[in-house]
């Protein structure tokens, strides 16, 4: 049996510094089922969220499209850092993008989007545009 | 016809002044006279001369130094030594499969087997050599070879074929002549699956190049690896048997069985056109040349084999070269002259390595000899030196010539220190490293390169690799022996070659493994402090992942450990090029029986798995999506398979063939080893994958050379080979071991794997780790041999308990994960949605079985850089 979505998504005002468009803060999952050091994919929607927890406890949530290959796999890659960059790896070809900003270390042509993400009381919430 | 006989050394030519210019033949497009075409291709800017090459053989200049390699899989096309464009540069023209027939020098002209007429200004013989067989009754018979040419080559691997095909008991090939060709054919043989005799007339093997004690070695060595020597006799009679082999009769009454037989009894110049125009010849035979190649007509010279300088005739390349150099030189209005040249070689046959330099055999009065012989290693050098102990004369080197390119360039030099220290074996003392070279030693003498040559290349044209030093200045593109020197001229020359394995940790993979061994260390984020910064990459955390999981720290996915792993062993399946996964069953040996077969049908049917048979003799069941695996899984582990590891750095497979059981030629029971090796060595992690191979005959249906391990059955046992691959780069494998029983030969593969587990770099093959072996003037092999045989680093018994550590504790990592919630967790496509499939994943049918929709290839568009959050754009 297949579950759907199973967090419910809730209308926010959007995190200090977002972009004015609209935008809701959907709960994923709690914390704890982030592994440290690893990836997870959440579905927004339509839409694929890859979420990170590093070793330090923050969160981060890129696009879960490898822009290399148009598959959705970014949230198997490895997690590391690239000096001071905490980074994952592609799982497909192992171009590196810093956490961060989505930018390719190894391509500067290529960025992939972010999303803003928060652990709200050991819920982890990920923003995404609306409309 | 008879030979104008002139005292060597007392040329009078019979014409005035050398040519300068105009048509220059040359007769014979071979190894020397290639050289010389390319000489003056080079330095001859203003095309004075128009260069016409006649050769009798259908192929142009290859390398005979390499013929050999041919067996070893070299091409044709490999072993082609002309430069590109070489005969498309104007005035420059190669005619194939033409002999000269004829010299008319008082016309100038040379007549071919083409009936063409060819006129010179100057006229070059680089015609080579012809072997010699030794008129024994019976030479002409079908199935007696010679071992000079490509083609000699390919006959004798027809004639092996055809005895492959004859039911008599077991094949078995003749080599005459014990030297350096002859056991250079006999192993020939043997890798054509024949077991070579080889009859000698002298007392030793190799009686030209090595001495009484190091003839005795090499004898012990080479009867170790299957070859049966005969010595101080000679073959008497040859005839033929009715069921196609050939009988050999040895002038001690002996009688062989043999299938074919390759004279290789020592060669004779080919100096048949100049004695038939009347030129001078050597009292031993050979054009006879003064010092500038110029023979007793001075618009005609002499180069390589077939010419006789300084009273001698010179059976090796190096020589050659420096004529075709000198002549070069004299052509274009030059005065070089040839002053001798080096007659060192070395050579590795079947792994053992053979070395003979300067004055080997001390001729020179009052030399003094100096030996180190060890019985335990089976070598044995010797060092010659001068009446008063102050200079180096030469030296002999058998079973191990790690020394080699240390040595050679000291002869004629001052001793530089204890020899007894310089010859002892590797490890015992100090060798005579490249510091120790006069600048202007010679470091490659197969293209007179020396030291400050190097060096200067290596400063001026900023160089930092050995590829690079062969580009610049030839030095190692002849027989390679030189090589090794030259890695520790660029060490020595402050080229640092980079070890770190990436930014987090300045070591090699050896390097870690030896951390986290010898200080206990069990986890990455321990590890990484000790010895690293930062927080690890895709580089170093699965490598640590390996060598953690070597040090049997617990199941791959257990706590900390599970985060470090490749992204394919974090979920235990490979990924695809869509995002799914590939399911690979083990199946040891290829063998499966028919439920475990429809067990494998069932669980593809009703998952929608595309199937496809491997490369590797088992099934792969491919398009599983990542919430799929568990449940695949425990259907196979209920129908009785485990993981194969398709996705580790790990023992992959284990090839077989039908062997002995089944097939009319297998001498052994391959399949029964094969899965007996894969069940051992099942699950363990390493630099990279291992495979393995088990045929049961010669034939070799399991491609075992071709594998990191391989076994083949002989009557009397297996033959290991080790550092075989496919791949980017193919790799037949070293023969190891000559028929050893079943335990000796899985006693030394667990050494092997655990010496190679702790050791190799990252991502390297045994291959290529093989062959580092090799590396500052090491024989790789060899010194292989005495770590895992001889346990020469006394590391043996430690490898062997940490193999049955490995053995013990082995379980199976699929039914570990089924059996562990927490580790199953990770098997979700979504953590908000664990079983729903990902939506953007389509099939189509292809063939009847599903595969992935090609997705448009992406392009990855040059995308606005988001710096930080608040510059985020959505763009979707
Ligand atoms: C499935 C298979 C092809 C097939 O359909 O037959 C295959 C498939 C892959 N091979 Fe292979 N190789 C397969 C047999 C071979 C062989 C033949 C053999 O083993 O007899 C070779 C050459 C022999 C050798 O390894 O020396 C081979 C040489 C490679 C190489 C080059 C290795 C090298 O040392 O140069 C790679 C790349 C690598 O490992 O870095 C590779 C890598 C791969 C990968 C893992 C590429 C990847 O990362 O996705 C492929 C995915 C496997 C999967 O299941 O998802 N595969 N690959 C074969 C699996 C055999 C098995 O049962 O395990
Ligand atoms: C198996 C093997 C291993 C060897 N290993 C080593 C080694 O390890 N180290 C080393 O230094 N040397 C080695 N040698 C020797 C080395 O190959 C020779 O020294 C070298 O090839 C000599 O070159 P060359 O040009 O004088 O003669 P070749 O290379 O023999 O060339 C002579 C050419 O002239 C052609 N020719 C002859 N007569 C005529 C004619 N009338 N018209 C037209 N063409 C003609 C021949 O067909 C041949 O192609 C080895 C040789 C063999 C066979
Ligand atoms: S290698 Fe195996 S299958 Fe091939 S001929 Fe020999 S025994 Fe038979
Ligand atoms: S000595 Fe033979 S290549 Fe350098």
């Amino acid at each position: 049996m297949t579950r759907r979505a199973d967090m419910a998504a809730s209308p926010a005002t959007p995190p200090p510094g977002t972009p004015a468009t609209a935008g809701v803060w959907t709960a994923v999952c709690r914390y704890t089922d982030l592994v440290p050091e690893r990836g997870a994919a959440a579905l927004i929607g339509d839409m694929q969220v890859a979420i990170f927890r590093t070793f330090d406890g923050r969160l981060y949530a890129l696009d879960n499209r490898d822009p290399f290959t148009g598959v959705h796999v970014l949230a198997r890659g490895i997690v590391g850092s690239r000096g001071e960059a905490p980074t994952v790896a592609s799982p497909l070809h192992k171009q590196v993008f810093d956490l961060r900003t989505g930018a390719c270390l190894d391509d500067p042509r290529v960025t992939v989007i972010i999303y803003p993400v928060r652990d709200r009381d050991g819920t982890v919430e990920v923003w995404t545009p609306s409309g | 016809m008879s030979a104008h006989r002139l005292p060597e050394r007392a040329l009078e030519h019979t014409s005035m002044s050398e040519p300068t210019g105009g048509r220059l033949v040359v007769v014979g497009n071979g190894m020397v006279g290639q050289r010389l075409v390319e000489a003056l291709r080079e330095h001859d800017t203003d095309r004075r001369w128009q260069v016409t090459v006649l050769s009798e053989e259908p192929r142009r200049a290859y390398d005979r130094v390499a013929l050999s390699s041919y067996f070893d899989g070299a091409t044709a096309t490999e072993l082609d030594l002309v430069e590109p464009g070489c005969y498309e540069t104007p005035g420059y023209a190669l005619h194939l499969d033409e002999a000269v027939t004829g010299i008319d020098r008082a016309a100038r002209t040379v007549t071919t087997s083409r009936h063409r007429v060819f006129g010179y200004d100057a006229l070059v013989l680089a015609t080579g050599s012809a072997p010699f067989v030794p008129p024994v009754p019976g030479r002409d018979l079908p199935g007696c070879f010679v071992y000079r040419t490509l083609e000699d080559l390919d006959a004798i691997r027809a004639a092996a074929k055809q005895a492959a095909t004859r039911t008599r008991g077991r094949r078995a090939g003749l080599v005459i002549g014990g030297g350096l060709l002859g056991l250079e054919a006999a192993r020939a043989l043997r890798l054509l699956g024949l077991s070579p005799h080889v009859v000698e007339l002298g007392p030793r093997l190799m009686p030209l190049q090595v001495d009484e004690g190091g003839g005795a070695v090499l004898r012990a060595l080479i009867e170790d690896l299957g070859v049966t020597v005969h010595l101080s006799t000679s073959v008497a009679a040859l005839s033929r048997e009715h069921d196609g082999g050939m009988l050999a009769t040895l002038a001690d009454g002996a009688e062989l069985d043999v299938d074919l037989v390759v004279f290789s009894a020592g060669v004779r110049p080919r100096d048949q056109l100049a004695r038939d125009t009347d030129l001078a010849i050597g009292q031993r035979g050979g054009v006879l040349v003064d010092d500038g190649c110029v023979t007793s007509d001075s618009a005609i010279f002499a180069v390589g084999e077939c010419a006789c300088v300084g009273g001698r005739v010179h059976g090796l390349v190096a020589p050659g070269y420096a004529m075709a150099e000198v002549l070069a030189d004299r052509l274009l209005g030059g005065t070089a002259s040839f002053t001798g040249a080096d007659t060192s070689t070395k050579l590795k046959l079947m792994g053992v390595d053979v070395a003979s330099f300067g004055d080997a055999l001390a001729a020179t009065p009052g030399a003094l000899e100096v030996t180190v012989t060890n019985p335990v290693r089976r070598s044995y050098a010797k060092l010659v030196v001068s009446d008063d102990a102050t200079t180096v004369l030469g030296g002999v080197l058998v079973g191990d010539a790690s020394k080699y390119a240390g040595l050679r360039p000291l002869v004629g030099r001052a001793l530089p220190g204890d020899p007894v220290a310089m010859i002892a074996p590797v490890g015992d003392g100090a060798g005579a490293g490249a510091g120790a070279l006069p600048a202007d030693a010679q470091v490659c003498s197969c293209h007179a390169v020396t030291k400050d040559t190097i060096t200067a290349a290596i400063a001026d044209r900023d160089l930092s690799d050995v590829a690079g030093i062969k580009a610049c200045t030839r030095a190692g593109t002849g027989c390679g022996s030189c090589v090794p020197l030259l890695r520790t001229l660029l060490a020595e020359s402050g080229v640092a070659v980079g070890t770190a394995l990436c930014e987090h940790f300045d070591h090699t993979r050896a390097e870690l493994f030896a951390f986290a061994r010898v200080e206990g260390i069990a986890t990455f984020t321990d590890l990484i402090q000790r010895h690293g910064r930062g927080r690890g990459c895709d580089l170093c955390k699965p490598v640590v992942a390996s060598i953690l999981a070597s040090l049997d720290h617990g199941h791959i996915l257990d706590g900390e450990q599970a985060a470090l792993q490749d992204s394919n062993d974090h979920v235990l399946a490979n990924i695809q090029r869509n995002g799914t996964y590939s399911v690979v069953p083990r199946v040891p040996g290829g063998e499966i029986t028919p439920a475990k077969l429809i067990a494998i049908g069932e669980v593809a049917r009703d998952f929608g798995l595309y199937t496809k048979i491997t490369g590797g003799q088992r099934i792969d069941l491919l398009g599983a999506r990542i919430e799929q695996l568990p449940a695949i899984w425990r259907r196979l582990v209920e129908a009785g398979f485990e993981s194969g590891h398709a996705y580790g750095k790990a023992l992959r497979t284990v090839k077989s063939c039908v062997g002995s059981t089944w097939c009319r030629y297998g001498v052994q029971d391959s399949v029964s080893l094969a899965i007996e090796l894969e069940l051992r060595y099942r699950g363990i992690r390493s630099p990279h994958k291992i495979k393995a191979g088990v045929s049961g005959c010669a034939r070799e249906c399991a491609e075992a050379q071709s594998k990191d391990i391989g076994v083949i059955a002989t009557e009397h046992g297996w033959n290991l080979y080790v550092g075989g691959n496919g791949g980017f780069r193919p790799r037949h494998a070293d023969l190891l071991l000559t028929d050893v029983d079943t335990a000796t030969l899985v006693r030394t593969i667990d050494r092997f794997i655990m010496f190679y587990i702790r050791t190799a770099d990252r991502l390297q093959r045994t291959a290529g780790w093989v062959e580092s072996l090799s590396a500052g003037g090491v024989d790789g092999l060899a010194y292989l041999r005495s770590v895992l045989v001889d346990d020469a680093l006394g590391i043996a018994a430690e490898l062997d308990a940490a193999m049955a550590r490995h053995v013990e504790r082995y379980q199976d990592e699929w039914a570990a994960v089924l059996a562990d919630p927490q580790r199953l967790r990770r098997f979700a496509s979504f953590v908000n949605a664990p079983d729903l499939p990902d939506p953007s994943v389509a099939f189509v049918t292809e063939r009847g079985q599903p595969r992935p929709v090609p997705l448009p290839v992406p392009v990855p568009a040059p995308v606005r850089r988001a710096g930080t959050v608040a510059a985020l754009e959505v763009i979707r």
